[in-house]
Parts: structure tokens; sequence; C-alpha cells
């Protein structure tokens, strides 16, 4: 026996589909509350030195943070690459427009309070509420085009043939689900903000983030009724080698109402997940009204974790449904990587997601503490 | 007009990719210089250290925001432009990207916020820890992605399973040793040494032309010239040709950046000017030097070196062995599997298997590669050439840039420990001027790398025309007009910028202009 079976083909894809969840939900926590911050900039910062306050609260965490993205496109290439080929190329003009709003924060960021000139500072501002909108949106509008099942199909020889166009993607279920992903990113922008900021900022922040807690909440509720009522789910009607080659055509699937809640119907347990969506952002209103931003931060971000789960959760086994040939759907047991690759790869992510959460833990203690007003304007220990 | 979808998808590609690059090798460069200085400072406790330090990481940081912002296109185009290559060779290639990802970005943008951010908080070893971090980050990075490049270029440790239609991964230590990926990350690291090196000296020597932050411009170029002429030393020395004997097409490579049509005795001479062309299979008035090609080539003086045309028919037998594995692959799908019916196809498929990437250099001909006309066999195998001009003239210009820094280098080093550094302006204008040119010489370097890898994307194993997403070719226009745009607004923007922080300079505190007495101690450069 080799090394790498020690863990058997079936487990490791189970894993790696944990993992593929527990990396998105990580960048919606963690690079969630900087997207949020930079939608909510031109609302909670009416001066140049709020909104520089707002900025430098997320300026020495954002790049970090945003590797949790990059980590999800390196995982899902070297895990999941038929998904990685299908939904990058088939959501090729979304993908465009994200890229042009991650091309410009960073630039925004440093670029900012490099010019004295109002006009210079309140272009890049709207840029930064621009670059914080546009992916948060994109990923929602995404997610809900997944649960509906994307138009493409593939050749014997797996090329990839996608039927649909851009604005296809823009279908009202696939737009609900962008906004829950906008309101429950400004939830999160605004704990943060709550937590770093002091006095109008904070104030700001705290009457907008308890109103995008509630918003979540009942765009997500009122989501999940449409799912279940309005979009036909997927289900496999072969029978299914959970170790078998990874093929997607060598199986046969049926669109079904209300199959996306055959999980939850089989194992209840499962409500917990949506229910931690959906009871975290309750908390997380709460707390924000109760003045206990950390706590309001936590709540948040265990309901982020919760929302974006959840669709995982319904959908399993299925990762990417296809609406105009159901049996290339891509499944946990046939679109992943080889045994060997998947073992490798855990290995990888055994040893260094510890390293990477102790340094950034020990990063946030050495930047804890509000941001102080007086310090950026006079210029010291403040980047942007 | 019928656009043609691969070579859009090409453009696009070495558009972002050269984009990138303009700002990778300066990040990779400029953080283990930030390193050196910030030692210096904790070593010694001068503040002036720190201030170079911190006028440095100024212009690092505009640098890395740009690096960053590039990056991430480059990450998300294989899934989006190269849909086939992604889900074709995704088991391996995919590792060495998510692993980059956990072990690199995360270090290197985790604590770059620290380096800005921190001055305040950390105590001095608590940040030089920090700037560590971002330069071993950096570094890292550039480890696995040449990782990642140079499987393309050797691709080791893989194999073709017939059932899943793609290269899946055998032996990941062959992957992660491959010799043509280890010269590469030596080569590629120290030219980004050497870009930070020429640019620290560059700017430095523009500050002593116009008389200003002496002291803190004759320290930067004391480190500048002995970090970049060590680097500069490496690059060529260690230069990426030592891989180049290791598979087929990489010879074919390197006998396309010598334009060789003829195998010659070896060792082979070197043609240091001349021009090729491909028409004619001949180099017009062609300078030779004997003897030089082969050992910058082989290492060695009686190892030959095929030429083009000998390559080209060895490709052609290439092709048609991989018609068998291929042949043989249809009828074992078709057949459902490996049953006894089809024992004979397996093992003619495990005889052919390594040559059928060359069976499939045929689909840009007939869809079919089974139906393939001889004439059509002849000009795929013609296809194995790239395309040799730029490749000749690129190596050229990089090679003699590498002299030139080389030879700069030197110069300053050996200014510096005479304490003379100021005492030459017009050397001072020549290193001013040269600032852009290691810029040129690593892009050129991208060029010979990757065109002189066409017509793959893997070599030997899927050609680059198989490789591309279906999409059309107005969607491709539309995104290459966008980035055109907006990469060339950002440039104008970051040099703006780039300038601007210069001409203000640096921040010097008033410790480091009080002549104390720890000033007395030796000095790497003189106190003016």
């Amino acid at each position: 026996m080799e090394l790498h079976e020690l863990i058997s083909y079936e487990v490791l894809r189970v894993i790696w589909w944990l993992l593929l969840g527990i990396v998105l939900a990580a960048f919606a926590i963690m690079d969630g509350f900087d997207l949020g911050v930079g939608m909510l900039l031109p609302f909670v910062g009416r001066t140049d030195l709020e909104r520089r306050v707002a900025i430098n609260s997320i300026g020495p965490v954002w790049e970090g943070n945003q590797v949790w993205l990059i980590l999800g496109g390196g995982a899902i290439f070297a895990a999941w690459p038929q998904l990685y080929a299908v939904s990058f190329s088939g959501f090729y003009l979304a993908m465009f427009a994200i890229l042009v709003a991650l091309i410009l924060r960073p630039v925004a960021f440093k670029f900012r309070s490099k010019h004295e000139d109002p006009g210079w500072r309140s272009r890049w501002d709207g840029v930064l509420c621009f670059a914080g909108f546009v992916p948060t949106l994109i990923c929602g509008v995404a997610m809900g085009n997944v649960l509906q099942g994307v138009p493409f199909r593939l050749t014997e020889d797996m090329h990839i043939f996608y039927d649909g166009s851009f604005f296809g993607l823009l279908n009202p279920f696939a737009l609900l689900c962008g906004l829950v992903s906008v309101a429950m990113l400004a939830m999160h922008g605004a704990t943060w903000l709550q937590l770093k900021a002091n006095g109008p900022v904070a104030d700001r922040a705290r009457g907008i983030g308890s109103v995008a807690a509630l918003v979540t909440v009942v765009l997500f509720v009122v989501a999940g009724f449409l799912l279940h009522g309005f979009v036909e789910g997927y289900r496999i009607t072969s029978a299914v080698s959970v170790d078998g080659p990874s093929n997607p055509l060598g199986k046969t699937v049926v669109l079904q109402a209300g199959a996306w809640f055959a999980n939850y119907a089989a194992h209840p347990v499962l409500w917990v997940v949506p229910g931690l969506g959906v009871a975290g952002a309750l908390l997380a209103a709460l707390l924000m009204r109760t003045r206990n931003p950390l706590l309001a931060l936590l709540c948040s971000g265990l309901s982020l974790a919760g929302i974006v789960l959840s669709v995982g959760v319904s959908m399993f086994p299925f990762i990417l449904p296809s609406s105009i040939d159901a049996r290339a759907s891509l499944t946990v047991w046939d679109s992943s990587s080889s045994h060997l690759t998947l073992f490798i790869m855990l290995v990888c992510v055994v040893v260094f997601l510890p390293i990477v959460l102790a340094y950034t833990s020990w990063i946030y203690a050495v930047m804890r503490g509000k941001v102080d007003p007086k310090k950026i304007e006079e210029g010291r220990g403040h980047a942007y | 007009m019928d656009l043609d979808i691969v070579a859009l998808s090409r453009l696009q590609f070495a558009l972002t990719a050269l984009y990138h690059f303009l700002f990778v090798p300066l990040t990779i460069g400029l953080a283990v210089i930030l390193c050196i200085m910030e030692t210096v400072y904790v070593m010694t406790g001068r503040t002036i250290w720190r201030d170079m330090t911190k006028f440095w990481g100024v212009l690092f940081g505009i640098n890395f925001a740009m690096g960053v912002a590039t990056g991430i296109v480059m990450e998300f185009q294989f899934g989006m432009n190269w849909s086939y290559y992604s889900h074709y060779v995704g088991d391996i290639f995919g590792a060495p990207l998510a692993i980059e990802a956990l072990m690199a970005f995360f270090l290197e943008a985790s604590f770059v916020g620290l380096f800005f951010f921190g001055w305040d908080r950390l105590s001095k070893v608590g940040h030089l820890i920090a700037t560590y971090a971002v330069a071993a980050g950096s570094n890292l990075s550039a480890l696995w992605i040449l990782i990642a490049n140079g499987w393309m270029q050797n691709p080791v440790g893989a194999r073709f399973n017939a059932q899943t239609m793609r290269m899946e991964v055998s032996n990941f230590a062959d992957v992660l040793t491959n010799p043509v990926a280890q010269a590469k990350f030596v080569h590629t690291v120290s030219a980004g040494y050497v870009v930070a090196a020429i640019f620290v000296l560059g700017v430095s020597s523009w500050y002593l032309l116009k008389g200003r932050h002496v002291a803190l411009a004759k320290r930067s170029m004391t480190v500048a010239a002995s970090f970049g002429l060590a680097a500069s030393l490496s690059v060529v020395l260690l230069g990426d040709e030592s891989g180049y004997l290791s598979t087929e097409h990489q010879k074919m490579k390197l006998a396309a950046i010598e334009a060789m049509w003829k195998t010659e005795p070896a060792p082979a001479a070197f043609t240091v000017f001349g021009f090729p062309d491909q028409e004619a299979r001949e180099t017009h008035y062609a300078v030779h030097i004997p003897a030089v090609m082969g050992l910058i080539g082989t290492r060695s003086l009686n190892t030959v070196i095929p030429g083009i045309d000998e390559m080209v028919k060895r490709a052609e037998a290439r092709i048609q062995s991989g018609l068998l594995a291929y042949d043989a692959l249809q009828q074992i799908r078709a057949a459902g599997g490996t049953t006894g019916l089809t024992q004979g196809l397996v093992s003619q498929f495990e005889s052919h298997g390594q040559d059928m990437g060359y069976a499939l250099l045929l689909k840009r001909y007939v869809d079919d590669p089974l139906k393939a006309t001889p004439e059509q066999i002849a000009k795929a195998a013609q296809d194995t050439v790239p395309w040799v001009p730029p490749l000749y003239w690129s190596f050229r210009i990089m090679v003699g840039l590498g002299m030139l820094f080389i030879a700069l280098t030197l110069t300053f080093f050996v200014l510096s420990a005479r304490r003379t550094l100021d005492h030459h302006r017009w050397l001072l204008k020549v290193a001013v001027w040269v600032i852009p040119l290691p810029w040129v010489a690593a892009e050129c370097g991208w060029i010979v790398a990757e065109l002189g890898r066409q017509p793959w994307v893997i070599e030997g194993v899927l050609p680059t025309a198989v490789a591309v997403s279906h999409l059309g070719a107005g969607t491709l226009l539309l995104t290459i007009a966008g980035f055109a745009l907006i990469y060339t607004v950002l440039f104008v923007i970051e040099m703006k910028l780039m300038l601007k922080a210069i001409r203000k300079g640096p921040e010097i505190s008033p410790m480091s202009l009080r002549p104390g007495p720890a000033d007395n101690s030796p000095q790497l450069v003189p106190a003016e």
C-alpha cells in the first residue's frame, strides 16, 4: 500500500469538499469585512479624516485577507480542476469584472492619500467603494447561478462549451443572492468599523450595520423559500462510485423540485448551518445596538460561515450542476483531482494552515486597538 | 473576418504576464535589500539605516501594490482563458499554485501590513522579523510559480489517465526537484535582485548628482553595488540554459535561440550577430565565435547540440508514434475500459503514450488527427520550430545587458570600496540612464522562455492551440482592450507617484543628522 492510500479516495474527496467550504467561508469572513468597509466608506466617513480612519482600520490587514481569495482560486484549481475550468471560463466576463475591481483596490489603498487634492482623494474613495461592492455582488450572483445550474456541456474528451451569456447571469434569483451577499458584508464591515473606530464613524457604522444585519436575515430567508418553491434541484439517479475516476459523464442526473432540501430532510441536524446564518446576524444586530462590537464581529462572522456553508450543504454532492446537460454536472465524486494530489495537498494544508493562522493571529494582536485620528493627522504609524 | 481565438488568448496572456512581470522582479529584489538595510540598523543602531529602510520601503510599497493587483489576474486567467489546459493538467499544475498561496502569499501579504504599520508597535527585532517575512514570502512565491512554470517546460512526474482524459501526478518529488524549475528559480530570482540593485543604484546616483541626501544615497549605493554585483554574476553564470538539454523541446529552444539550422560538431560556435531567416533556413551575415555556444548550452566541450532541421525530423517521427497512441486511446475508450480485448491496445498506448501530445499538434489542421495527410504531418512537424528571430534577438539583448550590469555594478563596487562614489559625475549619469534596462532584460527573458516554448503549452504533452477556452472573439477583444486601458492608466499614475516619492526624497530623522560618538567607528562609507 502506498502512503497516500492511508486515506481513502472517498474520504479525501469529502475532506476537500469541506475545505472548499471552509476556504470560501474564511474568504467571506476575513476579506469580507474589508470589502464591507470599502463599500461603506462614503457612508460612514463624511470628512477626509473620517474616511482615513476607516481605511486605516483595514490598512494593515486587507492584503493578507485577500490571500484567502487567492488560496480559494489555487485550492479549487488543485483539488477541483474541472470546477475551476468550467466556472472561471463560464463566468468569464463576471470574472473580468471582479478582476477589474481587484486590480483597482490595492492601487486605490496605496495611491489615495499620496496627494492632498480632495478631488483625487474622493475619486479613489469612489474606486474603493466600487471595488468593495462589485466582487461582493458578483460572488453572490455566482452562487445564485450555481444553485440554479449553469449552462455548460462537456465533450467526450472534456472540452468545455458554455452556452450562456453575461446578462443571463443576472436573473432575479441570482440577483437576490447577490443582495444577500452585499447585505451580509455590509453588516460584517460595519461591525469591524464599530470595533476599530470611535465617534461618528463608529456611530454611523452601528446604525448601518444593525439594519444591514436585519436585511441579511430577511433576504436570506426569502431566498431560502424561493429556492424551495421555484428552483429545481438536481439528483443523481445512477449508481454512484465514490472512489471512481474523475469523469462526470458516466452518470445520469434528473432535475427535481425541492431536491436542494433533500439533505436537510435526511439529516435534520444540518438545519444548524442555515440557522447559524440567521441567528448570527440577529445576534450581531443586537450586539451592535448594545455596543459590544467584538462579539458582534464574531457573531457576524459565524453568520457569514452559516450562509456560505448552507449553499454547499444544500447541494451536496453537487458542486456545479449543468442546466443544459445534467449528466455533465460536477459532483464531489467525479470532478476532483487524483487520489495522490488530494493527499499531497491535504498534507500541505495540515502543515501550513496552522502556521498561517498563528502569525495572522499575532498580527491582529499587534494591531489591536482603535485607530487614532490624531496619529493619522500627524502621519505617525499610519501608511494610508 | 474569423479572428483566431488562440492568437487572442495568447496575446492577452502575454500582455498581462509581461505587465505583471514589470513589478515582480523589483518586489523580489527590493525586499532583500530592505532586509539588508534594516539588519544593519538593528545591529548598529544607526538611525540613518532605518531612514533608508523606510524610504526604499515607500517605493517598495507603491510597486508591491501594482504586483498584487496584476498578480491575481494571472491566477484567474488559467481557468478563464485556458480551461482545457486547466482540466488537462490541473491535477499537477494547480498544486504549486495553491502551495504558493499557502506558503508564500500569506507570509508576504500578511507581514507587508506590519512592515508599514508596525514601526511604532513592534520592537526593533520584531519589525526586522516582519521585513524578513516579506522577503521570504516574495522569494518563496517565485520558487513555487517557477516549479509550476518549470513543469510546463519539462513535464516530469506525471502520466496520462485515459479514464479522466487528463494528466495526473505520478511522482510529486520529481515535480519539485525538476532541474528546469531549479535553474529557472535561481536565474529569475537573481534577475530580480539585479533589477532592484540597479534601481537603488540609479536613484541614489541621481541624489548624488543633485547633491541631496548624500549620506543616505552613498550607503544605499554601497549596498546596491555589492548586492548587485553578486546577483548579476549569478544571473549570467547560472543562466537557465543549464536546463535546456534536459528535454527534446528545450533543445529545440536552444537551437532556435542560436538560429542553428544544421547540427554542428561539438562544441558549437556562438553567433554573435546575424539576421536569422526562418523561411530560407539560414542566418545572413553571421559572425561566429567558435565553441562558445557549446559551452553556454551544454557546459561541456563534447556534447552535440542538434540543429533545427534535425529536430524537425525527430518531431515528425514522434507525430507518427503519437498517432499510434492516439489511435489506441480512441479504441480503448470506445471499448469502454481495459478488458481482455483491448490488452494489445493498452500496450500500444503505453509504448507510444509519451508521444501523444505530438499527435495533438495535428488538431490545428484536422479535427481527427488519424485522418491527417502526410503534408499536414509535415506542417505540424515544422510547427515545432518556435519563431526564431524574436528569440534570437531577445536572447542577445538579454545577455548583452547582463554583461553591462556586471560591468556597472563592478565599477560602483570598486568606487564604493575606494570611497570615491561621487568622483565621476558621468558614471553617476550612466547609472541613472541604466535604470530601465534591467526591466528590458527581464522581459526579454520571459520572451525567450515562453515564446521559445511554443507551439507547446506543456512541452510535448499539450499544444497551445488545443488548450484554450471556447470563448467568442468579441469577448476576448473586450477584455484585452479593458486590460490594456486599465493597465495603461495605472502605469502612468504609478510612474508619477514613484517619481513624486523620489523627488520628495527620504525623511531623515533628526538623530541621523547629529554626528554622535557612534559615528567614529568604522563605516561602510565615509561621512561627508
